[in-house]
Formats: structure tokens, sequence, C-alpha cells
């Protein structure tokens, strides 16, 4: 393989690096790697990898460009709202780089598909923004022995690791599950759309697994294996934590049902799940009935628009559970519905409430439905 | 023994704040972590917390000792 004269024009400020150089660059066009996520993490790897001269990239989000994704997704602009992430990245990166080849997954990864999808490539960018896929793709790449350049961020702290590195005796580093064996209580830790992101930190984070994704590739430097970096951008302080040499890569042996794993799908209990409209929220209020409104949301959003229910951020939940009424009918409710739905299950299946009702829509279907004037975020 | 805690990600707003002191009589992890626990019900909603001991992933029986920087890493889903 050898570069063609525009690409030597290109990669040229690479290949006068001298510990990078020709062979490195040639090591990044004969590379594959698959981005599974085109969001805020995405946006700045894949802007990066493609600018790098990657051979291969492989782009796998089912999602489409919301305007309120345009704060910190850098790789989309207005023209992108409405359309497939993956379709848009593609567009707007062979513009960029119209050497690298591009493949796109605009369905959801899952048991069924991840493991053939991730086969293809030699190195698995995680910019996922969930729990269930998190571990599928720590899975997937165990299970396929592929390095996994994992990120995650939430409000101005992000973490960075390089997950099943293959070292050179021939064992693999720490991967996901050596840190966190089971997954968190759905609703105990909360995502950017609930507790917000600083639109810069994923530009640093995504950029980090980037750089990342170089080292694995050319073997510069010290990739960051058996290690989970933590950054903090108030303080810009960094710090690298030391991880054990895993052991849980043989517990490992098949791809499983992730949104069961991490208690998304409770079956018959979601069903089961009671739930009030806005409309019969505002008979409630409006009938002077006795009954107790909670919102779980956080205070800054309670002070953006509220409903002058009771107020316990989700996370305080599970130390307020005597403030949750047991004999009267209780309406809890969040800006959308996914925080208090996740808050109602967790309190009928912990604590035995049998009382509990959902305000379907959140917040958000009261502004739309019953007080338009009620600001929507 | 009191041990001094950094809080990272959301174990911070169940702590209250970056750094916590905590009291207890014990001195392995374990003793810390069931502490934290009993203090904090918030934090087992977190299943897999990670406690690092200067810079370090810590097992259960590790023992800890005063002078230790102990730190509380939360998992972390956003992208």
């Amino acid at each position: 393989m050898k570069l063609s004269t525009d690409e030597v024009k290109r990669y040229s400020r690479h290949l006068v690096l001298q510990e990078f150089g020709l062979e490195n660059q040639l090591k990044l066009k004969k590379s594959k790697v698959l981005v599974v996520g085109a969001g805020g993490l995405g946006s700045p790897a894949l802007l990066y990898l493609a600018a790098a001269g990657i051979g291969t990239i492989g782009i796998a989000d089912f999602d489409r460009v919301d305007v309120s994704n345009l704060q910190r997704q850098v790789l989309f602009d207005i023209n992108a709202v409405g359309r497939n992430k993956a379709q848009a990245a593609k567009e707007r990166l062979s513009l960029l780089n119209p050497e690298i080849n591009f493949e796109i997954y605009t369905e959801k990864l899952t048991s069924l598909n991840a493991l053939a999808i991730v086969q293809q490539y030699d190195v698995v960018l995680d910019g996922t923004d969930n729990f269930p896929t998190r571990y599928l793709m720590n899975d997937a790449c165990v299970l396929a022995n592929k390095p996994l350049v994992y990120g995650s961020i939430l409000r101005f702290e992000g973490q960075v690791a390089v997950f099943n590195y293959r070292k050179t005796d021939g064992s693999y580093s720490a991967n996901y599950r050596d840190l966190f064996a089971s997954p968190p209580d759905p609703a105990s830790v909360p995502n950017c759309e609930q507790a917000g992101v600083l639109g810069v930190l994923p530009g640093m984070i995504g950029s980090m697994q980037a750089s990342e994704v170089i080292k694995v590739i050319t073997g510069l430097g010290e990739p960051l294996y058996d290690k989970l970096l933590l950054f903090d951008s108030l303080s810009m302080q960094q710090t690298i934590i030391g991880l054990p040499r895993g052991n849980s890569r043989n517990s490992i042996q098949k791809l499983i049902d992730y949104d069961e794993f991490c208690g998304l799908s409770l079956g018959a209990n979601k069903n089961d799940m009671k739930e009030v409209t806005v409309q019969e929220l505002k008979e409630l209020i409006d009938s002077k009935a006795d009954f107790q409104l909670i919102d779980v949301r956080e205070p800054h959003e309670f002070d953006i628009c509220n409903l002058e229910g009771e107020l316990i951020p989700q996370a305080e939940i599970p130390s307020n559970v005597d403030r949750i009424s047991k004999d009267k009918k209780v309406v809890i409710h969040c800006r959308s519905g996914a925080r208090s739905g996740n808050m109602v299950q967790w309190l009928e299946k912990n604590h035995g409430f049998t009382n509990l009702y959902n305000l379907k829509g959140g917040i958000l279907a009261w502004a739309r439905e019953i007080d338009p004037t009620m600001p929507s975020y | 023994m009191k041990y001094k805690v950094k809080a990272f990600g959301v174990t911070k707003d169940i702590l209250g704040g970056k750094e916590a002191v905590v009291e207890l009589e014990g001195q392995t992890v374990a003793a810390l972590r069931n502490q934290l626990f009993q203090k904090h019900p918030a934090l087992q909603g977190l299943r897999s917390l990670l406690i690092a001991v200067n810079n370090t992933y810590a097992e259960d029986n590790q023992v800890i000792s005063e002078s230790d920087e102990i730190a509380l890493i939360p998992p972390v889903s956003g992208g």
C-alpha cells in the first residue's frame, strides 16, 4: 500500500512529524475503525479520525439530529436537523476527506447484529449515551478480541479508557465490566438530557478518544489501557486511576439482553405501570382532589417551569421514601415522563408502593396540551 | 479513624460536595463502602461504585489509612 500524491500533500504534517512518519500514516490508511454513536463524543472523534486518514470508518447511529444536539455535536449544522446522524455524518466527513471509505449503520446495534459488525473492524470507539449499549459494545469487543476506546461524559466531567487492549504478552487489558460489574439502577445515574453537559466537554473527551485510537493503531506512545482517566473541566484536573488485571473476561460468553440486564425492560411490570394523562392531572387539580404531586426533576429545572409539585430530585428519592404518601393517589412527574416512570417502577419494586401514577409525557405534555405559555426545554 | 474521600460525577450530588470526611471504626475499603451506603442510601443505587485508593482500583479487603487519597468513581453513561 502506498500514499497517492494527493495523500502525501494532505497528510504532510503527519509525515514530517518525526515519530509519526509514512509508516504510521500507512497504518492509519490500512485500518478500520467503528465509531458507535455520532453524537457529542462521536462528532469530534469522527472529524479527527477522518481528517487523520483512517482507511475505513464505520458510523453507527440510528438517531436523528435534533436542534438541541447542535450545542455540542459539531459535526452537524441546521441543514442536518431531522436527518439520520450516520448518514448526515458520512456526507459531512466525505467533504472533509474524500479518501476515506465510510460504512454506515442506521439501525440500532443490538445483541443480534453487534458482533458481526464489530468483527469487521480493528478498533471500536464507544460514543454511546446509555448503559445497555455500553455493556453491549464492551461484551462484543471482548468476544471479538477488539480494543474498545471508551469515553463518557456528564455535566463538566468525563472518563476515558482503552479496554480489552491486547498487550505485548498476549493478554488483554481490563474491560468495562472490571470497573463496573453491575449496571446502576436506571434512576440512579442521570444522562445528559436530564442533567446537562457543557457543550465543549465532549469536544475534549471525544478528541482524547480519537487520539487513543490513533495510538492503538500506530503503537505510538502508551495507550490508556489498564487505566481510567477522569477529567474535570471546571478545575482542569485530570486523574488517572490504575485498574486491575481484568478477570471478568471469562464471564463474558455471549451477548445477552442488555435492556433487561440494565433493568430497563421490566416486561409486564412496565406495562402494569399506572399512568395519568395531563388532562387527568388537570381534573385532579381543578377538583381539588386529595392527592400528592411529586416532581423528580432537579431544582434548576423546577425554576424553569413547574406544576407546584413537591420537589424531590430523583437521586434523593431513595433517602426520602418516607415523604411519599402510601394512602392516597400519588402522581410523579419529570420533564418527559422517563425519569418519573423509572422512579415509579423503582418504588413499586423496592418499597411496595401500589398508589403511584406516572404523568404521561411529563411537564412537556402539560406545556403542549394544557398551558402553551409554559416554557419547554 | 477519619478518611478523606473525593467524589466524582453523581457521587458529588449524593455526598453534597467534592470532598467528604468519613468517620468509621473499620480500616478496609469494604467498611468504608458500608458506612457510605448507610449514610447515603442513594449510593447503593449505583450498584457498581468504583473506589480508588491512591489512584489505584481498590479491592474490598484492602486496608486503608487516614493519609490515603480515596476517590469514589460512579458509572457515567452520557455521550
